[in-house]
């Protein structure tokens, strides 16, 4: 008799499910919550550094002194030598970078792949911190060696910006090889139909068509120079200094930040304020590279895929 | 014109030099940035290892000779705690045993310890190992000349007594132990806070809204956003809510604990997992994707509920990956200094971390103080520390890369 009743598979209602699900769904809102918390944190404390007497926007992006203790705010110092150090790390990080992912993706065996790769993601793992000792300790004395003692400062932003070079190579490079990888084999083969060298067709073909992932690599490059610190607050000096000169001390945005708040720092001092009102300003530059990123190497995976 | 063209005779003619000549030239030119990357690296390691062992000439105030007749490495624990409780002063010994009491120290730290106290002996010169292998004659003799007493030996600045002493004013006594512990207790902070909700994100985005929501799409975005964050700005965060607005519950103040401010352990460590987080949610992500989706649909063809699948099928699937990405996770937590700066990282802290309240420091938080210090022999203390970071760091990872291999053999 049992046989014939129909099974029931009428949709069961789960508390449990839905709770499990409220559960993970709250979890997935932890990430939207810090960046509301960071965009909310430096924007409040941004508006509390702006209405203190004597600090204006107009005095904070075009006077070119930075001494909060005695009542002087402009950032530019701050920002021409982030620009600075991040300038020579792109000189070193863009070429090299770009080489090693062309050698990588398109010249190397499988058997040097094997070798080079692995030595890369070190190169990409080692902590910043160590990469500021390196500058302090080997480059730095390098410069002075090569430049004269009197021309190169002990603390200096060249140096600092040469190793930010190296630590960034490997994201150049790792990016840059993947957009690489991704133009499609028949590119290659037309070329050397045509009867073009391998020389010819990476420059001429496959460099070209990897040029949006390539450029998205690099600006995300720019964006991780920007926002490096501790090599910056070890080697490039402490101190704001208005200099365009690469074998100066001076002192980067993030180096400031890190100085500032590395003593016994009081709240709602101006000092205090001032380190959100330049996270807010680093948080806008990273952000829009990062964006810009984003979206060039989203349209280079979209035409091959 | 065209067809003049098309009727003269087409000869497969050699490569023009030049052109042969480019292409052999540009796979040196390209390879040559791997070789600098690779010299770079090689040139990191050398710099680090060549200022973690040097050669020194030491000079003991006190003739170590008039107190013990063999060389001080072969004398047992209980011969050298004697010989200290002989030679200072008790007001000197209390001190010492309020940090920590004589029989719990180890030999190489009372070796230590009777060599600074009792033998007073100080470092007065010291060169790095290149220049000890290449010159060791003309040093020996350049010390001897200056300080005919002096006793040369090669030291090597990482060693048992670094490992487990605790920071400490003189570079010569100074250690890691504290910094080490303090690392692990903000990693395991981070990660056990960051592990669940990482997953948990990853879940949410692959399994129960694949691309499907608004919401979800934005939370995607947000993630890919904050993974390019600097880190100096999660410590500006954690500075402005864990340190400042969850004060009284970050220094235990509601608790009973006595912690002055909120810079302690647990808001380092709660600073750490939402920099952890978005590398943990991206790592999952893949992780579950990579589950194939027979599985799921063998699970649903059963009569499993969603939740059902994904715990007894999906998630045991994706373990293994996720778990190889946390330890990733975790290696990138260890080396991250500026956020810990911001956090209010103690430089100088003698006593271990005891619970969730303590004042912290950290391995990396040591290395950039004793870095820019002015002495030099604590850039040596910084080497060594250097040394046991960058050995930890690389055994986490190789572990993670031979396990992810290894995974991959098996499917």
């Amino acid at each position: 008799m049992d046989i014939y009743q129909p099974v029931n598979i009428k949709k069961k209602r789960r508390i449990s499910e839905s709770l499990i699900r409220v559960l993970i769904t709250a979890a997935a809102m932890v990430s939207i919550l810090t960046t509301l918390g960071l965009v909310y944190e430096l924007g409040k404390e941004s508006i509390l550094f702006f209405s203190t007497p004597g600090v204006t926007l107009r005095e904070f992006f075009f006077t070119t002194t930075w001494q909060p203790s005695i009542g002087q705010f402009g950032i530019l110092p701050l920002v021409l030598s982030t620009l600075i150090t991040s300038f020579f790390a792109m000189l070193v990080a863009i070429p090299l970078g770009l080489g090693a992912a062309i050698y990588l993706s398109e010249y190397a065996t499988s058997r040097s792949r094997g070798i080079i790769k692995p030595i890369l993601e070190i190169l990409a793992g080692i902590p910043t911190v160590v990469y500021g000792y390196f500058a302090l300790t080997f480059m730095t004395p390098l410069l002075r060696l090569i430049f004269g003692e009197s021309n190169v400062q002990i603390y200096n932003m060249l140096s600092a910006g040469l190793v930010m070079g190296i630590m960034i190579l490997p994201l150049v490079s790792s990016m840059s090889e993947d957009a690489l990888h991704a133009v499609p084999g028949s590119l290659r083969d037309a070329a050397y139909g045509l009867g073009a060298t391998r020389f010819e067709t990476t420059t001429q073909v496959v460099f070209p068509a990897a040029l949006s992932g390539i450029i998205s690599s690099i600006i995300l490059a720019i964006s991780r120079a920007v926002g490096e610190t501790m090599i910056v607050a070890i080697a490039a000096g402490s101190g704001p200094k208005f200099t365009f000169n690469p074998m100066a001390a001076a002192e980067t945005m993030t180096g400031y930040i890190a100085r500032i708040s590395g003593g016994d720092l009081g709240y709602d001092t101006p000092d205090y304020n001032s380190i959100f009102a330049i996270g807010l300003l680093l948080f806008f530059i990273t952000l829009i590279f990062n964006l810009i990123s984003r979206n060039l190497s989203r349209k280079y995976r979209e035409v091959y895929e | 014109m065209r067809s003049n063209f098309a009727t003269q005779p087409f000869t497969f003619g050699k490569l023009h030099p030049s052109r042969k000549r480019l292409d052999g030239l540009s796979r040196f030119f390209f390879n040559s940035s791997n070789i600098i990357a690779i010299a770079a690296l090689a040139i990191l390691l050398l710099t680090i290892i060549n200022q973690a062992f040097t050669m020194v000439g030491t000079i003991d105030m006190v003739d170590r000779t008039t107190l013990i007749d063999s060389p001080i490495n072969s004398l047992s624990k209980t011969e050298l705690i004697s010989l200290l409780e002989q030679n200072l002063t008790a007001n000197r010994l209390k001190t010492l045993d309020r940090d920590t009491p004589l029989v719990e120290r180890n030999q190489a730290q009372l070796t230590l310890l009777v060599e600074s106290e009792v033998f007073k002996t100080s470092i007065v010169a010291s060169f790095n190992l290149l220049d000890a292998l290449l010159h060791y004659k003309s040093l020996e003799t350049q010390i001897i000349t200056s300080y005919p007493q002096a006793r040369i030996s090669m030291r090597s600045w990482i060693d048992w007594a670094f490992i487990t002493n605790a920071m400490s004013k003189k570079p010569e006594e100074a250690g890691v132990r504290t910094a080490m512990l303090g690392s692990a207790f903000i990693i395991l902070i981070a990660i056990l806070f960051a592990f669940p909700l990482g997953v948990s994100t990853a879940i949410y985005l692959e399994e129960y809204e694949y691309k499907t929501s608004r919401l979800a799409r934005i939370i995607q975005l947000n993630i890919d956003n904050l993974a390019g964050v600097p880190s100096i700005l999660y410590g500006v965060l954690g500075l402005a809510i864990f340190v400042r607005a969850l004060g009284p519950l970050t220094s235990g103040n509601l608790f009973g604990s006595e912690a002055a401010n909120g810079r302690t352990v647990i808001s380092a460590g709660l600073t750490m997992a939402l920099l952890i987080l978005p590398i943990l949610i991206t790592n999952s992500q893949e992780a579950i994707r990579a589950v194939p989706n027979s599985l799921r649909l063998a699970s649903y063809g059963i009569g499993a509920t969603q939740w059902q699948t994904i715990w007894h099928h999906v998630l045991p699937s994706a373990l293994p990956s996720i778990l190889t990405g946390a330890i990733l996770a975790i290696s990138r937590g260890l080396g991250e200094t500026a956020p810990l700066i911001i956090v209010g990282a103690a430089t100088y802290i003698t006593k271990n971390p005891t619970g969730l309240f303590s004042n912290f420091t950290a391995l990396p938080i040591q290395i950039y103080n004793w870095t820019t210090r002015p002495q030099a022999e604590f850039r040596n203390a910084a080497a060594a520390a250097i040394l046991i970071l960058l050995i930890l760091l690389l055994s986490l990872n190789a572990a993670a890369i031979l396990w992810r291999n290894h995974l991959h053999k098996n499917r």
